[in-house]
């Protein structure tokens, strides 16, 4: 099949989670266009798997992705907890008001 | 076009489709679903590049675990419903930046791959991924393993209370609501005036 396609889908949800880390004001969804463009970059790399190394045992762009996947879920429960604390101490999540370095 | 090539162009439209409204909808809890529906979409995507064990990793870790944390945290977090409150204001901005990033990348993807193709493998061995990644990257396994159990412990510290009492608020962190006339003027020290009162 195509190698455009899925680069091209890749490129696509990385540009959308750029769009929604910019646009978004919650923080939790500022996270989930992280994870956006973590998993566009899963893609890639088993795109380019396919490419280099179609049919050997050295299955690298895999292995690679699944890292990623274990990262991403330890980021997603470190970023949550922040969020949680934010929200409790200053009663939102709005990342647009919580400008200031210390208060 | 072959049939592996359709069967992308499926996946593909409805997974893009998908993250759009994951970063366009006004409502949240939606854009937790759409996000659990591009992610499954991604891994269909990986059943067709034959990474068949990404691809149950991916819905079992993703589509079951991250989505649904998601769902809680934004429960949990509760904000006011509407674009204004959840949009900011440089929506201008950032089409921007992620139209001339998408307009970019894909230009030279197109100049560089434009005509290449892929063989994918018939029947993926899983005996492959597993020797791999316990023969040659074993070390950055346990390695992983250390970060996701410091991970483990930095959000339980963060996420527990400084006091530790139990069973005794101490605090109650009120829920500002986007018509509120009075929420600049509470901004900075909300949830200190409320323990100082």
């Amino acid at each position: 099949m195509s190698l455009v396609g899925p680069l091209l889908l890749a490129t696509l949800l990385f540009s959308i989670g750029v769009y929604g880390i910019i646009a978004r004001r919650n923080a939790v969804l500022v996270l989930i266009s992280v994870e956006l463009m973590l998993n566009a970059v899963n893609i890639n790399l088993v795109a380019f798997q396919n490419l280099l190394f179609p049919a050997e045992a050295a299955a690298s762009g895999q292995l690679f992705a699944l890292f990623i996947i274990g990262v991403a879920a330890a980021e997603v429960g470190v970023g949550l907890a922040i969020v949680f604390n934010l929200f409790r101490n200053r009663a939102t999540v709005d990342v647009d008001r919580v400008d200031a370095m210390r208060w | 076009m072959t049939g592996l090539d359709l069967v992308f162009a499926v996946v593909g439209l409805i997974t893009a489709a998908a993250a759009i409204k994951t970063v366009t909808s006004t409502n949240l809890v939606h854009a937790a679903l759409f996000l659990a529906v591009t992610l499954a979409g991604i891994a269909g995507v990986f059943l067709v590049l034959s990474a068949d064990f990404l691809a149950l990793v991916q819905l079992v870790v993703y589509v079951g675990a991250v989505a649904v944390l998601f769902l809680f945290g934004l429960m949990l977090t509760r904000a006011p419903i509407g674009r204004e409150a959840l949009d900011s204001d440089h929506r201008g901005l950032a089409l921007g930046v992620s139209g001339a990033l998408f307009v970019l990348l894909s230009g030279l993807i197109i100049a560089a791959f434009g005509d290449v193709r892929v063989e994918t493998v018939a029947d993926p061995r899983i005996t492959d991924l597993g020797l791999a990644l316990f023969r040659d990257w074993v070390l950055p396994f346990e390695v992983l393993s250390m970060l996701l159990l410091a991970a483990l412990v930095g959000a339980i510290v963060l996420s527990r209370r400084e006091d530790g009492e139990s069973g005794q608020i101490e605090d109650v962190t009120p829920i500002l609501l986007a018509d509120d006339p009075d929420l600049d003027a509470s901004d900075a020290d909300a949830s200190g005036a409320e323990v100082g009162a």
